[in-house]
């Protein structure tokens, strides 16, 4: 008896405190102060694998057996636009990659081009942000090989990728994809600028004909339908100035967690 | 070791006496209030993540039902006008539907893995999760490691963790169970220190799933693979060890149930007490008890 009195009192007791919590919750959540203090978390996570990782491991490299059956493409599959539909159309034989800003050489790269220079192919993991996994093959350039080629101007600190793809349709064009990564992460080894994934031509609904892969980061990282590869010293000027699409809109810039 | 002098045959006059003893140091309440709060923004951070991605596999890739084969998910199906939600263990299917896989958001029916009261915030919003996930992970590690060096530093462990050999014998576990299984608690003297069944709790949720479940977070963190990538050998890849991550926080949920209730049976104003102020109390029966053989 007195065990029931217990529990039931205790029940609705943490029902009133859960309905309370659950509307505090969102209160919180949606507080500019505690984000700012939140978001710290971010810093240090950047930090703390920064510091561990002073010999720029790579990440693990798989074996064909290792592969998705099916590698799951997500985000866009297909980017609209006439302008992208002519070069789809020539199979990309008309694309060229714009590298500018803050470069001394700017440069217009055929696909052509980045084939004739030395490859990388990788076999890694693809980590989404949602959660899920898949393994492919991706060959394709170095970016640090193209920065070179390029020449970085003093005070060049991130290499922002514009894409072809308009993730979300605004009136303003913010929804155009691009994204970001640091020189550190721009000249590892297994930062490549991939033309081709599992032996063949990359496909349109993987980022074709070019797309970016920084193995440490997650798949939001990975722009696909790289157009144009811009140094800056700060992306404060483009358009949200978190640095990315899915920046813009409360990921976190650094995605290696 | 008491100063309970010797009664008179004559029970009548003899009342049990009540001793505070200081239980819990100021480290070990500090830290473990501060753990409630992690864990709770945790696991409701941790459940609006799940939510992305309502599958589990294992291995080291897993990404949708077809052809990539997850063990467990939740989901909705459409049924008629409305929808259902479906939780699938293997090949097992459960109708779940207002609990799991589907429930009321804003009084309207959602297909979503677990319902809004559980998650933080309590609309989908990946981004917010992760947020509140990771800052509440470092408070988490921080405060676990502070526990820990205190507790190897102080003789917590040792004092107050580790079962002595007598607890471990099976006639004393078997003892143990059935006086628990009937709630009868160990009282005056032998409340002292945690039983045995206490004493396994505690150390298999520090040693064992506290550990397992930071280990296994970084192991789906694809910047600490680089850096150690072991982790990816011993839970045989990212997505096992995202199965075994959401194992230890169900394990770490029916541990607080079982917690919080026998917080409840076994005199709740006593435990709070204990775990705010340091003090429990012991009624301590006169001699008599004795010769009951305690």
């Amino acid at each position: 008896m007195g065990f029931d009195l217990t529990r039931r009192r205790f029940l609705i007791g943490s029902g009133v405190a859960a309905t309370g919590l659950l509307t505090g919750c969102d209160a919180l959540v949606e507080n500019a102060t505690v984000n700012d203090v939140l978001q710290k978390a971010e810093s240090l996570t950047l930090g703390t694998q920064r510091l561990l990782m002073p010999h720029q491991p790579l990440a693990r490299e798989y074996t064909e057996a290792d592969m998705s059956p099916v590698f799951k493409a997500n985000g866009t599959s297909q980017p609209d636009g006439e302008e992208y539909a002519r070069l789809m159309e020539s199979n990309f034989a008309d694309w060229k990659l714009t590298v500018n800003g803050m470069v001394q050489r700017p440069l217009e790269l055929s696909l052509a081009d980045l084939k004739a220079m030395a490859s990388r192919t990788q076999i890694t993991r693809h980590d989404c942000v949602e959660g899920w996994s898949a393994i492919g093959k991706w060959t394709g350039v170095q970016l640090g090989l193209v920065l070179e080629k390029a020449g970085l101007a003093p005070g060049a600190r991130f290499a922002v990728f514009h894409c072809a793809d308009e993730y979300e349709k605004t009136l303003d064009g913010s929804g155009q994809y691009y994204e970001s990564i640091d020189l550190v992460d721009a000249w590892h080894p297994q930062t490549i600028l991939a033309y081709s994934m599992n032996g063949k031509d990359l496909e349109v609904a993987h980022g074709a004909p070019l797309r970016l892969r920084v193995e440490r980061q997650l798949g939001y990282k990975h722009a696909k339908y790289v157009m144009r590869i811009e140094l800056v010293d700060s992306f404060k000027g483009l358009w949200g100035g978190k640095g990315g699409f899915w920046e813009d809109r409360g990921y976190e810039w650094y995605a290696g967690i | 070791m008491t100063s309970v002098t010797t009664g008179t045959s004559d029970t009548g006059t003899a009342k049990p006496k009540k001793v505070l003893f200081y239980r819990h140091s100021v480290a070990v309440r500090v830290t473990h209030w501060l753990n409630v709060l992690c864990l709770s923004f945790l696991l409701m951070s941790g459940l609006q993540i799940f939510n992305a991605h309502p599958s589990l596999y294992w291995g080291q890739y897993g990404a949708d039902a077809l052809p990539d084969p997850s063990f467990i998910s939740i989901g909705a199906v459409q049924d008629g006008d409305t929808i259902k939600g479906v939780t699938r263990i293997g090949s097992l299917s459960l109708n779940t539907t207002g609990v799991l896989g589907a429930s009321t958001e804003d009084g309207e029916l959602s297909p979503r893995a677990f319902p809004s009261w559980i998650t933080i915030p309590s609309y989908q919003d990946l981004a917010t999760g992760r947020r509140w996930h990771f800052f509440f992970a470092w408070f988490f590690v921080i405060n676990g490691l502070v526990y820990l060096l205190y507790g190897l530093a102080a003789g917590h462990f040792r004092r107050d963790l580790v079962p002595s050999k007598g607890q471990l014998t099976p006639k004393h576990l078997a003892h143990e169970i059935s006086e628990h299984a009937r709630l009868r608690f160990p009282k005056g003297e032998e409340a002292r220190h945690y039983n045995s069944l206490q004493k396994l709790a505690y150390v298999g949720v520090i040693f064992i799933i506290l550990p397992l479940i930071v280990l296994t977070g970084l192991t789906m963190s694809p910047g600490f693979n680089a850096i150690f990538p072991w982790l990816l050998d011993v839970f045989g890849g990212r997505q096992s060890a995202r199965t075994i991550h959401f194992i230890c926080a169900s394990l770490l949920v029916a541990f607080v149930i079982v917690h919080i209730v026998m917080v409840l049976l076994s005199g709740v104003w006593n435990n709070l007490r204990s775990m705010i102020t340091g003090y429990y109390a012991l009624k301590i029966e006169p001699e008599k008890d004795k010769s009951n053989g305690l």
